[in-house]
């Protein structure tokens, strides 16, 4: 769906290069999370995906369609395909939560009518109907959101892009907008593109994930594979600032292991039948139990004393990974 | 009290009050025509913005500044040849207007500028991103955000003018300020001047009303 090929950015004024040479691929139909704390690129990696920036070098292609090459009304054909949200909402004060909503199709010159009946059916969809007469200012920042959403989605979009969209709101209204971000993508099939500083959010809704750092991908993979071995000491630290990774294993008097298991086996009581068949105290240590996107984990730092730790480690080993 | 004021000609009081309103009414909309694009054509050339164009905008921005920086009066004088030329006469309210509106357009335009340069920058963006031309940014997006800022320049514009049009008086362009001076000053009545600073503070605490309530009206922040 989306192609970036070795793409270098350098800004006038910046010493650095924004972008170093980043290939990736996005998938149809997929939710992709870019994560990387403030300056490591993202921000001008997702403006190249609606030519809000160009590359100094490299390819960025959309369906096929290479962004740099398309002239401006390329270009305006290409945003109404591209849907876009953003950290501070990016919505018209001037404007009601409707008419904020209505501004893409206007815009695109459809008739009065047609934009009055889509845009009943987006605020509906966002759960906003009642609140269509009001102007920004009167919303919270989850309601702002949802008319972001809904504005984005209005041209009926291939692609969303999701620039920090939850960076400014509280933890619980974060957990409602990805789950409707989630939803969008479940039941339209849109390709979401995500960037975000934060783990928790690649861990609630992205199908893979790219780890950005000073402008190159470091680590990328499917965010199980990322979240739970991750291989980068970027990833490590992302994972560390987001309470995911015991910071230093405990002062232990046995074998300390990390035992990861997904899905079905989290809700098993495998620890207590291993101790209690083996005859060794395992303790925790430290560990999350949590889901990525729908799946359930488990990941915990165990210490082993006592009895038969072999025997214990080999059962563990039959339900999840167990490493160092 | 009223002895005091008894030897005033209040039809020229009334003639002058009602040559300022002329002179500042259509100066103020010549301003604003000239002085709106040309505020936009400052913004969108800017830095990072739309059309930027560092020599368009540093070129835009000397002329602005330069009629800015010369004083009023100065700038009155300097422009007769121009208002003659345009108007075919440099006195009266019809040849205040081209130095009145040179005065206040590049003002206003600034004016302008700042009020757009207040719009969010991620609403510029999220407009941009929804494929919106550059027509559809400014007429749709950039003029209804920046609308209370751009009647409160309108506002500030405007008691300027007030100000310029009696200084345009000196230069024989007749409303209150000329009344000031002919009467007030270079007659010593007193009474007149009295009576024209008055209506001059009333008219500016009138703008000044108006304009506050039509910026609390547009505002929805």
């Amino acid at each position: 769906m989306i192609s970036i090929q070795n793409v270098h950015k350098r800004f006038a004024t910046g010493a650095a290069a924004a972008l170093a040479g980043v290939d990736l691929e996005i998938r149809q139909g997929e939710v992709f999370g870019i994560i990387g704390r403030s300056g490591a690129g993202k921000s001008t990696l997702v403006r190249l995906l609606n030519g809000l920036e160009s590359p100094s070098s490299g390819r960025v292609a959309v369906d096929g369609i290479d962004v740099a090459g398309l002239d401006a009304a390329g270009l305006r054909q290409l945003r109404r395909r591209v849907g876009m949200i953003f950290q501070n909402f990016g919505l018209l004060s001037s404007a009601t939560a409707a008419r904020n909503i209505a501004f893409p199709l206007r815009v695109a010159g459809l008739p009065a009518a047609a934009i009055a009946a889509r845009v009943t059916e987006l605020l509906g969809l966002v759960g906003l109907t009642e609140h269509s007469d009001k102007y920004p200012a009167q919303l919270s920042g989850g309601q702002k959101q949802r008319v972001g959403i809904a504005r984005a989605l209005a041209t009926r979009p291939d692609v969303l892009l999701c620039d920090e969209a939850t960076s400014a709101l509280d933890p619980e209204t974060t957990r409602e907008v990805l789950s409707l971000i989630a939803a969008l993508n479940r039941d339209l099939g849109l390709t979401i593109v995500l960037i975000t500083h934060e783990m928790d959010v690649i861990r609630q809704v992205c199908d893979r994930v790219a780890v950005l750092q000073a402008g190159r991908v470091v680590e990328f993979g499917a965010t199980a594979d990322v979240v739970l071995d991750p291989q980068h000491p970027e990833t490590r630290a992302l994972l560390a600032d987001a309470g995911e990774m015991a910071v230093e294993a405990l002062d232990f008097p046995g074998r300390v292991v990390r035992f990861t298991m997904q899905g079905a086996a989290v809700a098993t009581p495998v620890i207590s039948r291993i101790a209690r068949e083996t005859g060794t105290d395992i303790s925790v240590l430290d560990g999350r139990i949590g889901r990525l996107r729908d799946r359930p984990y488990g990941q915990l730092t165990l210490g082993l004393a006592g009895g038969d730790t072999d025997a214990a480690l080999a059962l563990l080993a039959q339900h999840g990974r167990v490493a160092a | 009290m009223i002895g005091f004021f008894a030897s005033i000609d209040w039809s020229d009081i009334a003639l002058a009050t009602l040559d300022t309103l002329v002179m500042l009414a259509g100066s103020l909309a010549l301003t604003i025509v000239i002085g709106l694009p040309l505020g936009v054509a400052l913004f969108l050339t800017g830095a990072r913005q739309v059309w930027a164009n560092r020599v368009v905008h540093v070129s835009l921005s000397v002329v602005v500044n330069i009629l800015r920086s010369l004083p009023f009066i100065i700038l009155l004088i300097v422009l007769i040849p121009v208002t003659l030329a345009l108007v075919g006469t440099s006195l009266g309210v019809a040849g205040a207007i081209v130095p009145l509106v040179a005065g206040a357009a590049p003002f206003f335009a600034r004016l302008v500028e700042t009020a757009l340069r207040e719009v969010d920058r991620n609403t510029i963006e999220a407009v941009q991103a929804m494929g919106a031309t550059t027509r559809d940014l400014v007429l749709r997006a950039l003029l209804p955000e920046a609308l209370p800022g751009i009647i409160a320049a309108a506002t500030v514009t405007a008691i300027a003018l007030v100000s310029y049009t009696a200084m345009a008086g000196a230069v024989g362009a007749g409303g209150l300020g000329d009344l000031a001076i002919r009467y007030g000053y270079q007659r010593f009545q007193t009474d007149v001047m009295v009576v024209t600073v008055v209506l001059l503070v009333v008219l500016v605490q009138l703008l000044q009303m108006i304009g506050d309530r039509l910026v609390r009206h547009f505002s929805r922040r």
